[in-house]
């Protein structure tokens, strides 16, 4: 049988990964975003098998509103992202330094 | 080994492998195809978990919806794909210390010591006659109407912000004005001219 | 009755509104009607009054008209009382008020603020009688305070003037110190007897007589001691006692209208008036009556001194009226209230004369004020010469005027006092009696006698003054003269006072001056013979030989006795060690605090200083906002890394 801990060791490995990713990727905005989206899902798993095991519903709805707001929050990164390509003609993040003190 | 372990295995393989090669690849087109390939091992594995639903809307919206706007806009972009390498290995070894230690120090704390099968059994599977997609309904269109309609709205935000941010005039593209179409009146149109009549061809 | 009190106290108001609001609108003869009706109508009420306490045997009036407030059982009124005590006062006090209103349409003729000085006095007169018809403490402070304040706007008079703002500033000053002791003994009685009115405070006094308090640390000081000279202190500074004098004489910047009524007649003589008032307070504190009485005594004396060479004229007056409170305070000092009293209504009378005498004098000399440039003015001004006279004549205490029964009274009193200082005040009165006499009468013959004015020029426009100016002098001469032979059997030694002045039996020195009192005629056959009549008449002598018989000694003496020459030409150096140590030491430390306390260490280093801090230390700071988000992604999961290791249980 599936236990409990196998869920959520593997969401902790999913979310060390897309940690790792945001480090190693220094160029390029849009697999930060996606690194972003696998943190989310990793959050999700969380999420389903608390649900599962628990037998309580309510963490598929928690569920269900996190996957609204990051399609949302995607929709609007991507939206920005964009903008800022067209700006400046780059989403290298190192050169996207205008905000430094 | 159960079957369903099994399965959960295979996934739960496909899911890092396809996550390790999102944060890999040099080619952003490739990131996303295998992010694709993480939702869809990750829809599994919930399917595992009896969330039947969630994982059906995972692929519908996110592979179906998300993913494709990530593809548009990585095509759309021109990126330059060369210099993506440079400097690339640079920053690997502290971002896999750092995952690394996560991993372990995550792992230590939802390990088998603490929600193992001893301490939490594994619940009794659902009969064939049961809908998730039903339950969730019930649930989502009762208890959570509230914030059902607010999450509605952040979408309808959400668009309009999207649309608000990379809309842009350009000077050169021609557009129709609806609202001065309608106001147009027959005079702006047409022009009467008075003339003597012609006289008659002789 | 209220609505004649009321009326006393509220016409001279409505006349000085009148006078200062609507002075364009009435002009100036509009002005002084306004004025001189309503003090004319006070006045006329106030006979009436005293009238009706000698005639008709009204019974005391002490009735709350309006009360302002009441918090904790602390109730602030305004409330008349109206004993004989009052009735006096508000004679004189509307009295003189009138005499000086009526000089100045004389006196003030040419002046382009006439409608202003009426407003003023008029608001005095208003205040005076706030102040004495009180029967509350409050109600005292306020008219103490009003009294002050239109002092200061009068003094001030001549705004453009350096000197006259000097002066102003500093008797404000002065009266600042007298009223923080004043009102740190009304606080007092506030906080003991939790009242603040009259006869609730006197009918507690004999309980809390014995009363001991702590004020620094575990010394013991006798409560009614602590109260009495707090209050005294505060009559010191209105009274001009020393060593809060110093403004008196240098208040004579003002209009000399407003030396007679203010600085002569009525407001110097509120402390007087107050402590006579408190005498149910003060008799049970013999270290304050002590204190009162050495203050006193030093004062007659030694301010005295200083009048000898003054040269200007209306500088000796001031320092003669400084001596002659010195006089009316000894006689507190040693229970002789109604004395006090006495002497301060005689004083009031012949040194308002004297005051508007020298004011049409300086007339006549077009506001030249030195005695030297004066002389022989005797043929031009005769009324005027008389009239001082006479009021010179009640100065010195010539037996059968005024001054003499009042004088005579206080050194006698003095003479029977038992209480410590006593004999040290004896030699001072006595001894003032002879200094008075000096300058009184050396200003006197330098004024009126010997050769003309120096400036021929001067002579052309001498002329006696006009009416308004003569008819107050000689209104005011007559009381000056007879005042004293009218009133002293029963004020002094009948029983015009019983119940309103409060004297222990073992303090009555009154009483046993009044033992040998065969009526006014006998007190003179007594006076002559006595060792201050002999005193005052070797000092007109002196006057006389030295500054008409033999002019030139005058110089030898000034030459001889160089150092006491200076001593008194400096004043004693009050006025100088005041200045340094005071007002430049004041001035001094706030340099001190402002260069090092204020620009330093606030604006230097808290204000500024804070600034630059921050401003240093975001220079530091802000390297770390790079602008990189992987920056700011590290800095956030190796937070994350941290608060879990740090709060997580494996």
């Amino acid at each position: 049988m599936i236990a409990l801990s196998d869920f959520l060791i593997l969401s902790a490995i999913l979310f060390s990964l897309s940690i790792a990713g945001i480090f190693i990727n220094r160029k390029n905005i849009i697999i930060l975003l996606m690194c972003v989206e696998l943190m989310l899902l990793a959050v999700n798993i969380n999420f389903i098998a608390f649900s599962h095991f628990l037998g309580d519903t309510v963490g598929q709805v928690f569920v269900f509103f996190i996957l609204t707001v990051a399609a949302a929050e995607a929709a609007i990164g991507l939206a920005i992202l964009i903008v800022v390509f067209r700006n400046r003609r780059t989403i290298d993040v190192e050169e996207l330094n205008t905000l430094n003190g | 080994m159960t079957f369903e372990l099994f399965l959960f295995y295979v996934f739960s393989a496909a899911l890092l492998y396809a996550a390790t090669m999102v944060i890999t690849q040099r080619n952003s087109v490739h990131s996303a195809l295998f992010l694709v390939l993480a939702f869809c091992c990750a829809a599994g594995v919930w399917l595992l978990a009896e969330a039947e639903f969630l994982a059906i809307v995972l692929i519908l919206v996110y592979v179906g919806a998300v993913m494709v706007l990530f593809l548009f806009v990585v095509m759309m972009l021109d990126v330059d794909q060369a210099s993506d390498r440079a400097g690339y290995m640079k920053y690997a070894p502290v971002g896999v210390l750092i995952a690394v230690v996560l991993a372990i120090e995550l792992m230590l704390v939802v390990g088998p010591g603490n929600f193992g099968l001893d301490k939490f059994a594994s619940p009794i599977p659902h009969a064939a006659d049961y809908s998730n997609t039903k339950e969730l309904g019930r649930v989502l269109y009762t208890v959570y109407m509230y914030p059902f309609e607010l999450a509605a709205v952040i979408l309808l935000v959400a668009i309009i912000a999207a649309i608000g941010l990379t809309l842009r005039k350009r000077p050169q593209t021609r557009y129709q004005d609806p609202a001065k179409q309608v106001q147009v009146k027959a005079a702006d149109r047409v022009r009467i001219v008075k003339m003597a009549t012609e006289k008659k061809w002789s | 009755m209220e609505t004649v009190y009321l009326t006393i106290v509220i016409a001279p108001l409505i006349g000085a509104i009148f006078a200062g609001l609507f002075r364009n609108q009435i002009g100036r003869v509009g002005a002084h009607w306004a004025a001189i009706l309503g003090v004319a109508i006070s006045c006329a009420l106030s006979f009436f009054v005293l009238k009706s306490f000698i005639y008709d045997g009204m019974l005391t009036y002490n009735e709350t008209v309006y009360t302002w407030m009441v918090t904790d059982g602390l109730r602030f009124e305004i409330g008349f009382l109206v004993d004989k005590l009052t009735a006096v006062m508000l004679v004189v006090v509307t009295f003189v008020s009138l005499m000086v209103h009526i000089y100045t349409i004389g006196y003030m003729a040419d002046d382009d603020g006439y409608q202003r000085f009426f407003s003023y006095i008029a608001l005095f007169t208003f205040s005076m009688l706030m102040l004495v018809m009180a029967n509350n403490f409050l109600q005292l402070f306020f008219g103490w305070e009003a009294v002050g304040l239109v002092s200061y706007l009068l003094i001030g008079f001549y705004f453009k003037k350096e000197t006259a703002i000097f002066a102003n500033m500093k008797a404000f000053l002065v009266n600042r110190v007298g009223d923080f002791g004043f009102i740190l003994g009304i606080a007092a009685i506030a906080m003991y007897f939790d009242s603040l009115d009259y006869a609730e405070v006197f009918a507690a006094a004999p309980q809390l007589a014995d009363t001991q308090i702590h004020i620094f640390g575990d010394e013991t000081w006798s409560l009614m001691t602590v109260i009495c000279i707090l209050l005294f202190i505060g009559a010191m500074g209105k009274s001009a006692q020393m060593p809060l004098h110093v403004w008196l004489p240098d208040s004579m910047e003002g209009p000399t209208p407003i030396s007679a009524l203010i600085h002569a007649a009525t407001m110097v003589t509120a402390g007087i008036f107050m402590v006579a008032r408190m005498s149910p307070l003060f008799e049970f504190s013999e270290t304050a009556l002590s204190f009162v009485l050495v203050i006193g005594a030093t004062t007659a004396f030694f301010t005295g001194l200083i009048g000898i060479v003054q040269n200007d004229i209306k500088r000796v007056v001031a320092y003669s009226t400084l001596s002659q409170l010195g006089y009316m305070t000894v006689a507190l000092g040693v229970s002789a209230y109604s004395a006090g009293i006495f002497h301060l209504m005689t004083h009031a009378f012949f040194k308002a004369l004297l005051f508007l005498a020298a004011g049409s004098v300086i007339m006549g000399m077009h506001h030249d004020q030195d005695i030297r440039n004066m002389g022989g003015l005797k043929k031009y001004m005769p009324i005027t010469y008389w009239t001082s006279l006479l009021g010179t004549l009640a100065l010195i205490g010539f037996p059968g005027f005024s001054g003499f029964f009042s004088k005579d009274a206080i050194i006698e009193a003095v003479r029977y006092s038992t209480i410590a200082g006593s004999s040290y005040a004896y030699f001072m009165v006595v001894a003032g009696v002879f200094v008075t006499a000096l300058y009184s009468f050396r200003m006197f013959f330098l004024v009126f006698h010997g050769e003309g004015p120096r400036d021929k020029h001067a002579i052309a426009h001498l002329h006696e003054s006009p009416k308004v100016i003569i008819w107050p002098l000689i209104l005011l001469a007559i009381p000056s003269v007879i005042i004293g032979y009218i009133t002293v059997g029963p004020m002094l030694f009948g029983d015009w006072f019983n119940g309103v002045i409060f004297v222990l039996p073992e303090h009555d020195t009154v009483a046993r001056v009044g033992e040998s009192f065969h009526g006014p005629f006998g007190f003179i056959l007594h006076g002559i013979l006595g060792l201050p009549f002999i005193l005052a008449m070797s000092g007109l002598f002196v006057a006389w030989f030295i500054y008409v018989k033999n002019p030139s000694i005058a110089d030898v003496i000034k030459s001889r006795f160089e150092v006491i020459y200076n001593l008194l030409d400096k004043k004693y150096g009050i006025d100088e060690l005041y200045q340094y140590l005071f007002a430049d030491g004041s001035r001094g430390i706030g340099k001190v605090l402002w260069t090092l306390g204020d620009k330093t260490i606030i604006d230097g280093m808290i204000v500024n200083g804070s600034a630059k801090a921050v401003e240093l230390l975001s220079g530091v700071v802000r390297h770390v906002q790079t602008g990189y988000i992987y920056h700011y992604a590290f800095a956030m999961i190796m937070g994350l890394l941290v608060m879990l290791t740090l709060f997580v249980n494996f």
